[in-house]
């Protein structure tokens, strides 16, 4: 993966699979300490602890159509080679809860990225499904609901070509504004 | 700068959009694989730059949607076009350089861009 937000939007889309209708996803660019902490949240059907413990195996999927699955460990490669590190906490019935944390300042480190074009794929998923978007920058956040986007939206798709293309201008623009550009 | 306020201009634009919609019985459906495998080889910026085309030309009978890992990982990303009472079409290893000419050929005017399609390519 070329940027932490394609990351991002893969391991978002298990929390679909897992029937989830409220996902979390908080990101805080910590500039002091040097760190990006990426957290996805779910209350979908969660794993057993030995399911849990066998995603980051590449070996392992919960597909039956082919034996690999490379989401997870693919991104728990991703923070370890940058000497942060990566949690899985699961419980069946209750949710999945992802969380990694990236050392900015390792030769190593993937480029957040657009994150833009990951929550407009994301919000346009699947309709039902609430996504709550939170980032931080130090001191300043960022927040956006796909239920707001919806109750103004009404019975308009968030997969609409339109509604996909502001959601993903939009969010680049405010992440660039607490980044304390303009 | 863009608003929230935007998305009201939004919904009553698209909602007029949906009317027509109904009456047109033709509608086409674009499914970019958006698995791991799909992710990895860029099929994100290419179902963005499918939609940015499709709200540019305010294309009302074209929908975009993501679905999983169809099984042919080595060709992603791969995109489908769908049209009802049609032979699906499988477009792999698509760029966003070739979204535009897709929408063009395909989409707006009905002819296959043959050369990007899994038969020409998978050989």
């Amino acid at each position: 993966m070329l940027e932490l937000s394609l990351n991002i939007l893969d391991i978002a889309q298990n929390s679909f699979r897992a029937g989830a209708n409220l996902i979390e996803i908080t990101i805080f660019e910590d500039s002091y300490h040097k760190e990006i902490t990426v957290v996805i949240e779910d209350n979908g059907s969660g794993m057993t602890e030995e399911t849990a413990q066998s995603v980051t195996d590449p070996f392992f999927t919960s597909r039956q159509t082919r034996k690999i699955g490379m989401g997870i460990p693919l991104f728990k490669m991703a923070a370890e080679m940058t000497g942060g590190s990566f949690a899985l906490e699961s419980k069946p019935g209750i949710g999945t809860k992802v969380s990694a944390v990236f050392k900015t300042e390792s030769i190593d480190f993937i480029p957040l990225g657009d994150m833009g074009q990951t929550l407009s794929l994301l919000f346009g998923t699947k309709a039902g499904t609430q996504i709550n978007y939170v980032h931080r920058v130090d001191g300043r956040s960022f927040e956006l609901k796909s239920e707001t986007l919806q109750n103004i939206l009404g019975d308009v798709p968030l997969n609409s070509p339109e509604v996909s293309t502001w959601i993903s201008d939009y969010v680049n623009q405010e992440i660039n504004i607490i980044r304390g550009g303009v | 700068m863009k608003t929230i306020e935007e998305l009201n201009a939004i919904r009553e634009r698209a909602k007029a959009d949906m009317t027509v919609r109904e009456d047109n019985t033709d509608v086409i459906r674009v499914v970019v694989g958006m698995a791991t495998c799909g992710i990895a080889a860029g099929a994100r910026p290419v179902i963005n730059a499918f939609t940015n085309e499709i709200a540019r030309r305010r294309l009302k009978n074209v929908s975009v949607s993501q679905t999983g890992c169809i099984g042919m990982c080595q060709y992603e990303p791969i995109v489908e076009v769908i049209e009802k009472d049609k032979e699906k079409v499988t477009y792999v290893k698509v760029t966003e350089d070739m979204v535009q000419r897709i929408v063009n050929d395909h989409l707006v005017n009905g002819n296959v861009v043959l050369e990007f399609t899994v038969g020409a390519i998978a050989k």
